[in-house]
C-alpha cells in the first residue's frame, strides 16, 4: 500500500462566478506535517471544505487512504478519519470539556434505552484527560462550562477534541490566529506532540516562524490556485521566499497557469 | 511550560473546589429570602396581627413547628403547572419556546374526560356522556393513553414545523395555541365534560398531583443530566451549529423535545381534569406563562443551553410561596396578577444581566 494518505486531484470548486479553488493537486504522505499558507481570499479554507465534506465540489477527485472518497458532511469525513479544527469554533459554551469532547459521539452503557441510553461520565473524563494528557493546558476545572474559557483555552479544547481520537488526518484551518503568545506555544505544543505520534496534519497558516518552526513542507495558494510547493526541510527556502509566492513576485516552475 | 503547582495531569485539574458555583444554589437562596420577606411582612404589617405564613408557633396540633396545612396547599397549588413546566424546561433549553402548553391542556382534559366517563351516575345513564350510551366503563389505561398520544401528535406538529421550516418556536406554538384553544371548544361544542370513573378520579387525589409532579421531576433530572438526550438538548440549546457538525441529528431531536413536552402538558391535563371531577374548554389558562415563568425563575436562560430540572423544581416553590404569599397578606387578585408579571419580567432581565457579567468575565 502507498504511504500517501490524502491526494486531490483537479480539486476544484466555484461560488457561482467566484473560482474559490481550482485544480488544486495535493498530496499528503503518512505523518506527514503540511502547511497551507496564502493571501486572504486565496482559496484555503475552501480547500479545506472540500475536503471535509462541510461542501461538496464542483469538480475533481479526493482520495483518502487509498480510496476515492465523497463525504456527505463533515460526520462522514470524521467517521472515515479526518478530524477537523473549523476556523470558526464548533464548541458549545455550555458544555464542559469533556461534554465538547465526545459531543455527537458520546460514550454511553445502557443502549437498548435509545436516546435516553446513559453517559458514561467517568469514562469520558479519563479519556479526555488521557488524551490531554501532553497538551499542558491549564483548565481550572474541566467540568466547568467552557463559556468563561480564555480563548486559548477554547481553542486547546477544538483541537483536543481532533487529538483525543486517533485520527488519519487532522485539519486545522488558521488554529492561532486569535490567540495571545502564550497560547499560541500551547496550540504548537499539541502539533508537535501529532508530529511525534506520527499523524499527518494539514495545517493552515499565516504565522511564518511558526510554520517554519512546525511542517515539513509548504504549499502557497494564490486566487484559488496552488502556485508552490516547498520542501523547507530540506531545500534552502526561506521566509522572503514563501512571502514572494504569496504576493504573486514569484511562480513556482510546473505552476506557471498560477500566475 | 506546565504549570507545577496544578494536581491535575499536564496541567489539566480535575479539582472539586474550583467548580463553578451552581446556579440552582442562588434560586434556593432567593427562596427562602423571599420566605423570610412574607415572614417579615406578617410581623410588620398592622393588619396581620404578626401571623407566620409557614410557621405555627401557637398551636402545637401536628407536633411540628411547620405550617403544615399551608405547605402542603403551596405546593399542591404548583404541582400541576409544574408537570408542564417540566416539559417546558426541555423546551427552552433547547433553544425553542412552548406557548401552546396551557391550551394543550383545555384541549387534552376535554379529550380524555370523555374517555373516562362513567356509563352509570347513581344508577342512571350519564347526564354528561360524550360517548355511549354503553354498559360498561372503559378501563382507565384508556383515557389517560388518549391523552398522551394527543399530547404526543400536538408536540410533534410543533417539533416538526419548528425544525424542518424556519418558523420561529415563538409563532409556531402561538398558532397551536388558537388551534389548541378551538380543538377544546370544538370537541363538546363548549360543553364541560363530567363524572368519570373512580379508577380516574383517583389519579388526582388528595395529594396525587405532587406525587406526580415529585415523581417525574425525579425522572426527568436523571434523563436531563444523564442521558444522551439530556445532553444533545443542552448542546442545541448553547450551539446549534456546533450540534449538528458533531453528528446530532438536530431536527429528530428538537421534534423528540416538543413531543415530551406535549407529553407532559397532556398528563398535567390528566392530573388537573381527574382533581377536579370535571373538564372545561377553558381549563389551563395562563398555564403556558406560568410554566415558562417557573423555568425562568428557576434559572432556564430563554436564550437556550443553560438550566436544570432542580432549578424549575425550585422556580416552582418560588412561583407557590409568592402566590400563596400575596394571598397570605392578603393581596388582592388584581394585584397579584400584575406582580407576577413583574416578578417574570425581573427573572428575565436578572438572567440577561448575568449572562453580560459572565460574557465580561471572559
Ligand atoms: N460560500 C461562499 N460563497 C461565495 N463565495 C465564497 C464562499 N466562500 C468563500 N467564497 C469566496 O471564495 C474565495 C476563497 O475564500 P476562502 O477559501 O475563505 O479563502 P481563505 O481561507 O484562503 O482566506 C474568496 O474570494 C471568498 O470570497
Ligand atoms: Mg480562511
Amino acid at each position: 500500500m502507498s504511504d500517501i494518505i490524502l491526494e486531490t486531484r483537479n480539486l476544484t470548486k466555484h461560488y457561482g462566478g467566484v473560482h474559490a479553488l481550482q485544480d488544486a493537486n495535493f498530496v499528503l504522505r503518512k505523518g506527514e506535517h503540511v502547511a497551507i499558507m496564502g493571501d486572504n481570499g486565496a482559496g484555503k479554507s475552501t480547500f479545506v471544505r472540500q475536503i471535509t465534506g462541510v461542501e461538496q465540489r464542483t469538480r475533481g477527485d479526493i482520495i483518502f487512504d487509498g480510496k476515492p472518497v465523497n463525504f456527505s458532511g463533515p460526520i462522514d469525513a470524521r467517521e472515515a478519519g479526518i478530524e477537523t479544527v473549523f476556523q470558526t469554533l464548533a464548541l458549545a459554551d455550555d458544555l464542559d470539556v469533556p461534554d465538547n469532547l465526545f459531543l455527537g459521539r458520546e460514550i454511553t452503557k445502557w443502549n437498548f434505552l435509545g436516546p435516553f441510553r446513559l453517559l458514561d461520565y467517568r469514562s469520558m473524563r479519563e479519556a479526555t484527560l488521557a488524551g490531554l494528557e501532553k497538551t499542558a493546558v491549564k483548565i481550572p476545572n474541566i467540568r466547568n462550562s467552557i463559556r468563561n474559557m480564555s480563548g486559548g483555552q477554547r481553542q486547546c479544547v477544538a483541537i483536543a477534541r481532533t487529538a483525543t481520537f486517533h485520527s488519519k488526518l487532522t485539519i486545522m484551518d488558521e488554529p492561532t490566529a486569535a490567540l495571545g503568545v502564550q497560547e499560541t506555544a500551547q496550540v504548537e505544543n499539541i502539533i508537535r506532540t501529532l508530529k511525534e505520534a506520527g499523524e499527518p496534519l494539514i495545517l493552515v497558516s499565516h504565522n511564518m516562524r511558526q510554520v517554519f518552526d512546525l511542517v515539513d513542507r509548504v504549499v502557497v495558494f494564490r486566487r484559488g490556485r496552488i502556485c508552490a510547493n516547498l520542501d523547507i526541510k530540506n531545500e534552502d527556502i526561506s521566509g522572503e521566499d514563501v512571502v514572494a509566492y504569496i504576493t504573486g513576485a514569484k511562480t513556482q516552475a510546473g505552476y506557471e497557469d498560477a500566475a | 511550560m506546565a504549570d507545577q503547582t496544578s494536581h491535575g495531569i499536564g496541567g489539566l485539574t480535575y479539582d472539586k473546589s474550583k467548580r463553578a458555583w451552581p446556579n440552582e444554589a442562588n434560586v434556593f437562596i432567593a427562596l427562602v429570602l423571599i420566605i423570610l420577606i412574607f415572614e417579615a411582612l406578617g410581623q410588620i404589617l398592622p393588619y396581620m396581627n404578626g401571623q407566620s405564613m409557614l410557621f405555627d408557633f401557637n398551636t402545637n396540633r401536628d407536633g411540628t413547628i411547620l405550617n403544615i396545612a399551608r405547605i402542603k396547599i403551596v405546593i399542591l397549588q404548583v404541582s400541576i403547572i409544574g408537570i408542564i413546566a417540566l416539559g417546558v424546561t426541555q423546551v427552552i433549553i433547547s433553544g425553542g419556546i412552548d406557548l401552546s402548553s396551557g391550551p394543550l391542556v383545555g384541549a387534552a382534559a376535554m379529550i380524555v374526560m370523555s374517555f373516562a366517563q362513567t356509563e352509570l351516575v347513581n344508577g342512571n345513564p350519564n347526564p354528561k356522556a360524550v360517548f355511549g350510551p354503553w354498559s360498561f366503563d372503559l378501563p382507565v389505561i384508556i383515557p389517560i393513553l388518549v391523552g398522551l398520544a394527543f399530547g404526543a401528535l400536538i408536540g410533534a406538529i410543533n417539533g416538526t414545523f419548528i425544525a424542518l421550516t424556519r418558523i420561529p418556536p415563538f409563532i409556531a406554538t402561538l398558532g397551536m395555541f388558537l388551534i389548541c384553544r378551538g380543538i377544546a371548544q370544538w370537541w363538546t361544542k363548549g360543553q364541560p365534560v363530567s363524572f368519570p370513573t373512580e379508577q380516574y378520579a383517583a389519579l388526582g387525589a388528595g395529594m396525587m398531583p405532587v406525587v406526580w409532579f415529585v415523581l417525574l421531576a425525579a425522572v426527568f433530572f436523571v434523563i436531563m443530566k444523564f442521558t444522551v438526550y439530556g445532553k444533545h438538548t443542552y448542546a442545541i440549546g448553547s450551539n446549534e451549529d456546533a450540534a449538528r457538525m458533531s453528528g446530532i441529528n438536530v431536527k429528530r431531536h428538537k421534534i423528540l423535545v416538543y413531543m415530551i413536552a406535549g407529553m407532559l402538558a397532556a398528563f398535567a391535563a390528566i392530573v388537573l381534569s381527574s382533581k377536579n371531577l370535571t373538564a372545561q374548554a377553558g381549563m389551563g389558562q395562563f398555564y403556558e406563562l406560568y410554566a415558562i415563568a417557573m423555568a425562568v425563575i428557576g434559572g432556564v436562560s430563554l436564550t437556550g443551553g443553560r438550566g436544570s430540572i432542580v432549578g424549575t423544581v425550585l422556580g416552582a416553590m418560588v412561583f407557590g410561596v409568592i402566590q400563596s404569599g400575596f394571598t397570605f397578606i392578603k393581596l388582592d387578585a388584581f394585584y397579584q396578577l400584575m406582580a407576577m408579571g413583574a416578578i417574570i419580567i425581573s427573572a428575565v432581565v436578572l438572567d440577561q444581566w448575568r449572562q453580560q457579567r459572565a460574557a465580561m468575565r471572559s
